[in-house]
């Protein structure tokens, strides 16, 4: 068999030399009080110079300083000069520390931070998979982390006798640290000099006010790569626009066939399917199944589903668990497209199947699902549905217009406007799964193959989590609600509002024309069309709007018994799509740090040269904020307390709640939430 | 269905409404085609149909004669064509569609006509549309099927046929007015009703928009 060099046999063993090493490193640097406290935080911040700014402990982290003068891109660095000026100018940090970049050391950094109630035994186990994820890093490492080991211990003795100087300064000057949220950008910092100006400008956040930023680096990570020549002549400049890309996902069969993948084409990129093949058949051999594993700043997630697996390459700093999702939803979308059983039948005839065929059509769907996780969705992260707001009456109103035209042949009717549900009729036996509707909105609002059809479409569609073995038919017609209406010009993606009507009755399209063209007429004439209209023109609140003088710029807040979720307005500062990514990152951050695996963590902040970010986990919500960087402490608590006192105020308005009627979905039954939980969280 | 135009109209219009089904291979321009007939504009990038479309368009034959169009735009690829027989089932015409610059899409495309002529309503019409015309005509030789090729069995086959281009929007209004001038618009027979079993209220609902759209198209 085929074994790539990093991948020798003995480096099962190696790995888990790696990450002994990490304790290695701690035990054999813990003389010093304030050197141990360091220590894990080196370990990460090799790639990415930074501090943090523990609120438990105001203790000084004193390698931030020489990292950082040795990282010419930090983006805080004017501010950070005042500081550095007075110091020693330190020897640059090696990269070879880039070994103790494994998601232990990660983690265990995160836990000097401002975290409560947990323990360092607690962080040990959040990532159960470290040891056996990085395989190709501790091939690669071995030898180099004996030298950053000994690099670190140089390091750490000039800087331990400083510590106690530099700590009041440090403590004092809040923004001029850089936390775990920075260190989410690690990818960034050490990524290929290429890359450096488009990564920079990404993490370049100094300031909350403007909105600036250039998007051309990251929009093009959406670009196609280009098709191939007649003499493959362009082969070269293709491969390196393909590697350029800072999110990969493919799907390939168990048999080594490409599927699909989002940049390139299966040509182009078929050695690389060739080689991910060859890693996942190699440790399958060995009857042990490949998670994850990282190669330098490049994270490899891979998911198996029956005869497919589901590769992501993602070098934008996600945990594994949340490129597991996305992968499962990718999964999911070919369920939607194909349905279990004719996807088990296609294999079981001919395991050498090509799905490529079957899916025709489908890529895009495929596409604009990974492109949107890209970008970051708040939906996604939050396994959660967000409502559109509008009175209880109002939402009463459209309901009751739901039932009153509901035709017999109805399973799932939907008012959905831009992505945000209005309202929602169903039977009284069956619930809707978030993650069908992410499906379905994914399909009708983010796609443009039912919008760009012009009229009225008819969908055979499965939904997995309803029912995967089958399909069922979407009716979908979008209204056009505007005043002033200009023909030619297409209606934003939040503008557009839908009526999508699902039956298990393929026959039965003009019975749901018929339902909609009735509903219609009653939304019109009980008002309820003016009401979803004013409510899309007013748009998200903005946190000032709901707490005047807050400190906040932006919020997500899930309900978790509802499985739904609100969110503040992107405006003014998230209107870039780069830096709405950013923001997604520090969400997806402090959502990987309050859901790891056994902790109790109840209450996270976490403070960063760019932002302070906050999270809150009670049994009925979760909310998650972010602040400038300098916000007080207690501000942005008391901000985000009466955040969720506003959100129960408001619940009736942002959330679908239990409809008067029986047969009106509350979004999701309890048991579904369990189930909705089971699959989309882990 | 055919139907005569209800009192209260011009005297002596004549108000048709057709039931039309595009069938073809995947990426032929079956979806833009539409596009220029309903709404006279043009994608360049199109992303495939996904599941089918139904669009109307009304058009004037004369000043008397006022058609109009159910459109079912079917998407192409191969996993949705169990699901044809319902779109063709009570349909009164059919394009097929082909790329003149793809040969193999010919084939795909006389398959369809066998299956319509086979399964469909015996009066249906059908139209033969070799779509992308404005690629040959910028470079000639990535015509892959000869137009006479096309007209001969679309001749032996009892077709309309049209070489047409949803981009430049050459021959489309000619393709759907053919098939207008077609169909048997004085005779609104049972043979042209749907399925023995019409849905109830189907013949009441067009009739008000029919209205308007031949008032629209006369005055």
């Amino acid at each position: 068999m085929f074994c790539p060099p990093w991948e020798a046999p003995g480096d099962r063993r190696q790995r888990f030399n790696a990450s002994t090493l990490q304790q290695l490193l701690r035990a054999s640097t813990s003389n010093t009080d304030c050197v141990q406290k360091r220590t894990p935080i080196a370990g990460m911040t090799t790639l990415h110079p930074d501090s943090h700014s523990d609120i438990q402990d105001e203790s000084v982290d004193p390698s931030a300083a020489p990292s950082r003068s040795s990282t010419p891109h930090t983006p805080s660095r004017d501010r950070s000069l005042s500081i550095d000026s007075v110091r020693p100018p330190l020897p640059p940090r090696p990269n070879s520390l880039n070994l103790l970049n494994d998601e232990t050391a990660f983690r265990a950094s995160l836990q000097a931070e401002a975290t409560t109630a947990v323990s360092r035994a607690d962080i040990d186990t959040q990532a159960p998979d470290a040891g056996n994820a990085h395989s190709t890093l501790a091939v690669r490492g071995v030898p180099r982390g004996l030298k950053a080991k000994a690099s670190l211990n140089q390091l750490a003795s000039p800087k331990g006798s400083e510590a106690g100087d530099s700590a009041s300064i440090r403590s004092s000057i809040q923004n001029g640290d850089i936390g775990d949220v920075e260190a989410l950008f690690r990818d960034f910092v050490t990524a290929a000099p290429g890359d450096h100006s488009d990564a920079a400008s990404l993490l370049h956040f100094p300031e909350f006010p403007a909105d600036d930023v250039d998007d051309t680096g990251f929009l093009s990570e959406f670009e196609p790569v280009g098709e191939l020549n007649e003499e493959a002549g362009n082969e070269d400049l293709l491969l390196q626009r393909w590697k350029a890309k800072q999110k990969h996902y493919l799907i390939l069969s168990a048999a080594g066939k490409p599927i699909w993948t989002r940049h390139g084409d299966g040509g182009l990129i078929s050695t690389y399917v060739g080689v991910i093949q060859t890693i996942i058949s190699f440790y399958e051999d060995a009857g042990d199944q490949l998670r994850s594993f990282s190669a330098e700043d490049s994270k490899f997630v891979i998911v198996t589903r029956g005869p497919l697996h589901f590769v992501a390459i993602s070098r934008m700093m996600e945990s594994d668990n949340q490129l597991r999702l996305q992968l499962e939803a990718l999964y999911m979308q070919i369920l939607s497209t194909l349905t279990l059983p004719s996807l088990t039948h296609l294999f079981s005839l001919r395991p050498s199947t090509d799905l490529k065929r079957p899916l025709q059509g489908s890529e895009t769907l495929l596409s604009s699902l990974a492109d949107s996780f890209t970008r970051g969705s708040p939906s996604t992260l939050l396994s959660a549905l967000e409502c559109l707001k509008i009175r209880k009456v109002h939402r009463q109103s459209i309901n009751n217009a739901l039932l009153k035209t509901k035709a017999t042949n109805l399973l799932y009717g939907l008012v959905v406007a831009g992505g945000r549900l209005v309202s929602v009729v169903r039977p009284k036996k069956h619930s809707l799964h978030p993650g069908d509707l992410q499906l379905l909105f994914n399909m009708i609002f983010e796609a443009d193959g039912v919008k760009a059809g012009g009229g009225e479409s008819w969908i055979p569609v499965c939904l997995p989590g309803f029912n995967s073995s089958g399909y069922l038919y979407m009716y979908v017609s979008f209204l056009d609600l505007r005043d002033d209406v200009d023909e030619n010009e297409d209606i934003s993606k939040d503008e557009s509002v839908a009526i999508v009507l699902i039956s298990p009755d393929k026959e039965s399209f003009f019975e749901m024309q018929e339902m909609r063209d009735s509903l219609v007429g009653q939304m019109e004439k009980n008002g309820s069309l003016k009401v979803i209209k004013a409510a899309i023109d007013q748009g998200r609140p903005a946190t000032t709007d709901i707490v005047p003088g807050s400190v906040l710029h932006h919020f997500l807040y899930k309900s978790r018994a509802n499985v739904q979720f609100t969110m503040s307005s992107y405006s003014p500062e998230f209107t870039s799509i780069s830096r709405r990514r950013r923001l997604m990152s520090i969400y997806n951050n402090l959502h990987g740090s309050i859901h790891a695996k056994n902790t109790s963590v109840k209450v996270h902040h976490c403070v960063s040269r760019s932002a302070s970010s906050f999270a809150w986990m009670t049994a009925v919500f979760e909310l998650y904020c972010i602040a400038e960087p300098n916000a007080n402490r207690n501000a942005l608590v008391q901000s985000a307390a009466k955040i969720a006192q506003w959100v129960h105020q408001e619940e009736e308005r942002l959330f679908i709640i239990g409809g008067a009627v029986c047969a009106v979905l509350t979004c999701l039954a309890p048991t579904q939430t369990l189930t909705s939980k089971r699959r989309f969280s882990d | 269905m055919a139907s005569r135009q209800p009192a209260g109209a011009r005297p002596g219009a004549k108000f048709a409404q057709f039931k039309l089904v595009l069938l073809g291979e995947s990426a032929v321009g079956k979806s833009s085609l539409v596009l220029r007939f309903v709404k006279d504009q043009f994608d360049d990038y199109r992303e495939s149909t996904i599941g089918a479309a139904f669009l109307t368009q009304t058009i004037s034959l004369d000043e008397s004669t006022t058609v109009k169009f159910e459109i079912w735009d079917t998407a192409g690829q191969e996993r949705y064509k169990s699901l044809a027989p319902m779109y063709y089932r009570n349909a009164n015409c059919a394009v097929v569609v082909y790329d003149i610059t793809q040969a193999a899409s010919l084939d795909k495309a006389k398959a369809w006509v066998k299956e319509l002529q086979r399964q469909a309503n015996e009066n249906i019409v059908i139209a033969l549309a070799g779509n992308k015309l404005d690629l040959v005509t910028e470079s000639p030789d990535k015509r892959a099927i000869p137009t006479a090729d096309a007209e001969a069995y679309a001749r032996e086959a009892g077709l309309l046929f049209f070489e047409t281009s949803a981009k430049s929007s050459t021959n489309v209004r000619e393709l759907f007015t053919a098939i207008a001038k077609k169909l048997p618009l004085d005779q609104a027979g049972p043979r042209n009703l749907r399925g023995a079993a019409p849905r109830p209220g189907v013949d009441l609902r067009p009739e008000a928009p029919g209205t308007q759209g031949a008032g629209a198209c006369n005055c």
